[in-house]
C-alpha cells in the first residue's frame, strides 16, 4: 500500500464527506429550528437525484442549470411538507414527538413507493459526458472531476448557509429557535419562518442530490444509507450546529474511506458506527452541540 | 390515590382480563372456521406483529422511549434459536427462550449508553445500534453472512416447531405468543414498574424528584421489551424456515415492529393488537394485489396510511373505542 494510494483515498473520503456534510446540514437546520428529525430526509435526496436525472435525460439540462432548478424544486417540496404535514403535527397535543417521527417515516415509505412506481427499482446513472468520466491526476494521485466539483459546490453551499444565518432572516431563524413562542410578540411569523426553514433545509439536500447524481447510482432506495449517515453526522457534530455538520461530515467521510481501505470495503460503515458509539459515550451532545 | 379510584382500576383490569380471555377463545376457534391457507397465514403474521409490537410498547409506549432498533433483538432471537437448532440440535422450543434471554440482554446493553439520551437523540442511537447488528451479521461467515441460513426440516413435531403443513399449528403458536405478550403487558401495566414507567414518560425530572429511579426503570422496560421481541424472532425463523440479515435485522423491520403500537394506540393494552389487525392485512393484501406489476403502489398505500393515521389519530385507533393511553388514564383516575 503506497502513500499516494492512502492520500488518494483520504481525499476521496473528504470529498464524499462534504456531500455527507451538506445533507446533514439540511437535517440539522430543520432539527435546530423546531426539534424535529426528518426521517424522510434521505428520500428528499433521492427525489433530487431523480429530478437531476429527468432534467438531464429529457430536457438535456446541464449540471450548472440543474443546480438552481432542483434546489428551487426541493425548496417547494420542503415548504409543502411543512405546510401539509409538519405544521399539523406541531398542533397535535397527544404524543407529538412520536407523531412527528412516524409522519416522516410514513412519508419516506410513500416516496420510495412513488419512485418505484414511476421509475422502477433499477439502478440508473446520469452520464454527463465529460464531467462524469474526467479525472485529475497529480503524480500518482488520481481523482474524478465529478467528485471534486461536488465537494466544491458543497463548500459553496455551506458558505451560502453561513451568509443566510447573518441576514435579517437568519436572526429571525435564530430567535425562533431560541424561543418559538416569544418571537410572535416581536412580530415574527413563526409559521413563515418554519416553512422557510424546511424550504432551505430541503433545497440544501437538493444541491447535494444534483452533485451526487453526477457520479453515483440512482435508485428508489438510495436515500436510506445517506440518511443514516446524515443522522450520525448530525449527532456527531451536535444537533443544530452548522459548523458541527461540516466538521463531522468531513470526519465521517474520512473514517469511512480509511475503514474501507484498511479493513474491508464491505465493513466501511463500521468505522463510522464505532466513532458514533465512542462520541455517544464521551460527549452525548456531539462535538459542537449546545447543552 | 383514593380507595374508590383504586377500586375502579381493579374493576377495569378485571374487565380487561375477561375481554382478553373471551378474545383468546374466539381466536382459537377462528382458524378452524377459515380453511384458506392464505387467511390462516395472514393470521399468523397479524398475531406475530401483535406480540412483537406489544413488546415494543412496553418500552416505547409505557416508558416513552421510542426505539427504532428493535430488529436487533428480533434478529438475535431468530439467529440464536436457529443456530442452536442447526448446529447443536437443540429444539427451538428451548431455543426461543435462549433467543428471548439474548434479546433482553442486548436491550440492556443498548440501553446502558442510550438511556442518557432523550427524545430524538435516543431514537437515532437505537437506530444506529440496530444497523451495527445488521452489518456485523452480514459480514460474519459463521452465521451465513449475507446468504442467511435455511433451516432444514427434521421431523414433524411441536418440540421442533416444524410441521409439514405449517400454517394452522403456527396460528396457535403465534396466538400463544401474542397472548403471553399481552399478559406480560397486562401484568406490568398494573405493577409498580408500570407506574414508574408512566411517571418517567410524563416527566422524568419530576419523577426523579418523587423518588422514581429513572435509569433502572428504563432498563427494566428494555429487558422485558427486548426479551419479548427475541422470542418473536425465534418463532418467525421457525415459521419461515429461512433467515437472512435484512429480513431479521433490517431497519424497516424495526419500524414494522413499532408501527402497530403507534397506529393502534401507543401505551395502551389493546393498541398493538388492533394496529396489527389493521396494518398487516393492508400491507399483505396490497403487496399481493399491487406489488408485482405496478411495483411501488403497495408502499405508497402503506406509507400513506401510516402518515394519515398518525396525523388524524395521534392517540391511536383504539381511541375510536373511547380508550385513552395509560398515562392519560392514570391522571384521570388519580384526580
Amino acid at each position: 500500500m503506497t502513500a499516494s494510494l492512502i492520500i488518494q483515498v483520504a481525499i476521496g473520503g473528504l470529498l464524499m464527506g462534504l456531500i455527507y456534510a451538506l445533507v446533514a446540514a439540511g437535517l440539522s437546520l430543520i432539527f435546530g429550528l423546531m426539534n424535529i428529525v426528518n426521517f424522510a430526509h434521505g428520500e428528499l435526496l433521492m427525489v433530487a437525484m431523480y429530478a437531476a436525472l429527468l432534467l438531464h435525460d429529457h430536457l438535456h439540462v446541464g449540471l450548472l442549470l440543474q443546480l438552481p432548478i432542483v434546489a428551487a424544486l426541493l425548496f417547494g417540496v420542503g415548504v409543502a411538507i411543512y405546510r401539509g404535514l409538519i405544521s399539523r403535527a406541531l398542533g397535535v397535543r397527544f404524543n407529538s414527538g412520536m407523531v412527528q417521527i412516524f409522519i416522516t417515516f410514513g412519508l419516506s415509505i410513500f416516496l420510495v413507493g412513488l419512485a418505484q412506481f414511476m421509475f422502477g427499482s433499477d439502478f440508473r446513472t446520469l452520464n454527463d459526458g465529460a464531467i462524469s468520466t474526467a479525472t485529475v491526476a497529480w503524480g500518482q494521485i488520481v481523482l474524478p472531476v465529478s467528485q471534486i466539483a461536488a465537494g466544491g459546490v458543497c463548500l459553496l453551499a455551506f458558505a451560502a448557509l453561513a451568509l443566510i444565518s447573518r441576514t435579517e432572516f437568519g436572526r429571525a431563524l435564530e430567535a425562533t429557535r431560541e424561543d418559538r413562542d416569544a418571537v410572535a410578540l416581536i412580530g415574527i411569523d413563526r409559521d413563515h419562518i418554519f416553512s422557510l426553514g424546511w424550504g432551505i433545509g430541503a433545497a440544501t439536500v437538493g444541491i447535494a442530490g444534483v452533485m451526487l447524481a453526477s457520479f453515483y447510482y440512482i435508485a428508489p432506495s438510495v436515500g436510506t444509507s445517506f440518511a443514516v449517515i446524515a443522522y450520525i453526522t448530525v449527532a456527531l457534530g451536535g444537533f443544530g450546529s452548522l459548523l458541527g455538520a461540516l466538521v463531522a461530515g468531513l470526519v465521517v467521510g474520512l473514517v469511512e474511506a480509511l475503514t474501507a481501505l484498511f479493513i474491508d470495503p464491505s465493513l466501511k460503515e463500521i468505522g463510522i458506527f464505532a466513532l458514533y458509539v465512542l462520541v455517544l459515550m464521551v460527549r452525548p451532545r456531539g462535538l459542537f452541540g449546545r447543552q | 390515590m383514593t380507595g374508590a379510584a383504586a377500586h375502579t382500576i381493579e374493576t377495569r383490569r378485571r374487565t380487561q382480563l375477561l375481554v382478553g380471555a373471551g378474545l383468546l377463545v374466539g381466536l382459537i376457534i377462528l382458524p378452524v372456521l377459515i380453511p384458506s391457507p392464505y387467511w390462516r397465514g395472514l393470521m399468523v403474521l397479524v398475531l406475530l406483529y401483535a406480540g412483537l409490537s406489544q413488546g415494543w410498547n412496553v418500552l416505547g409506549g409505557y416508558c416513552g422511549q421510542i426505539s427504532l432498533g428493535h430488529a436487533l433483538y428480533f434478529g438475535l432471537g431468530a439467529y440464536t434459536s436457529t443456530l442452536l437448532f442447526t448446529r447443536l440440535g437443540i429444539p427451538p422450543t428451548i431455543g426461543l427462550f435462549a433467543g428471548g434471554a439474548l434479546g433482553g440482554a442486548a436491550a440492556l446493553l443498548v440501553g446502558w449508553p442510550c438511556f442518557r439520551l432523550s427524545g430524538h437523540y435516543y431514537a437515532i442511537a437505537t437506530l444506529v445500534f440496530g444497523l451495527i447488528g445488521l452489518l456485523l451479521v452480514e459480514n460474519w461467515d459463521w452465521v451465513g453472512a449475507a446468504e442467511g441460513i435455511t433451516i432444514p426440516f427434521r421431523q414433524q413435531s411441536w418440540i421442533d416447531l416444524q410441521f409439514r403443513i405449517a400454517v394452522l399449528p403456527f396460528d396457535y403458536a403465534m396466538l400463544a405468543y401474542a397472548a403471553l405478550a399481552w399478559l406480560v403487558a397486562w401484568l406490568v401495566e398494573g405493577s409498580r414498574w408500570g407506574f414508574y414507567w408512566r411517571a418517567v414518560k410524563d416527566d422524568s425530572i419530576a419523577s426523579r424528584s418523587l423518588g422514581v429511579r429513572v435509569f433502572p426503570s428504563k432498563m427494566a422496560a428494555a429487558a422485558i421489551s427486548g426479551a419479548i421481541t427475541g422470542v418473536g424472532g425465534a418463532l418467525y425463523a421457525q415459521y419461515i424456515g429461512f433467515i437472512d440479515p435484512p429480513s431479521t435485522f433490517g431497519l424497516s423491520l424495526s419500524v414494522l415492529i413499532a408501527l402497530p403500537a403507534v397506529v393502534g394506540g401507543v401505551g395502551t393494552l389493546w393498541g398493538p393488537l388492533l394496529g396489527a389487525a389493521v396494518l398487516i392485512p393492508v400491507q399483505q393484501i396490497s403487496i399481493a394485489k399491487l406489488g408485482g406489476a405496478a411495483g411501488g403502489v403497495d408502499l405508497m398505500i402503506y406509507g400513506g396510511l401510516i402518515l394519515v393515521l398518525a396525523l388524524v389519530r395521534p392517540q391511536g385507533l383504539i381511541s375510536l373505542f373511547g380508550i385513552r393511553g395509560a398515562a392519560g388514564d392514570a391522571v384521570v383516575e388519580n384526580g
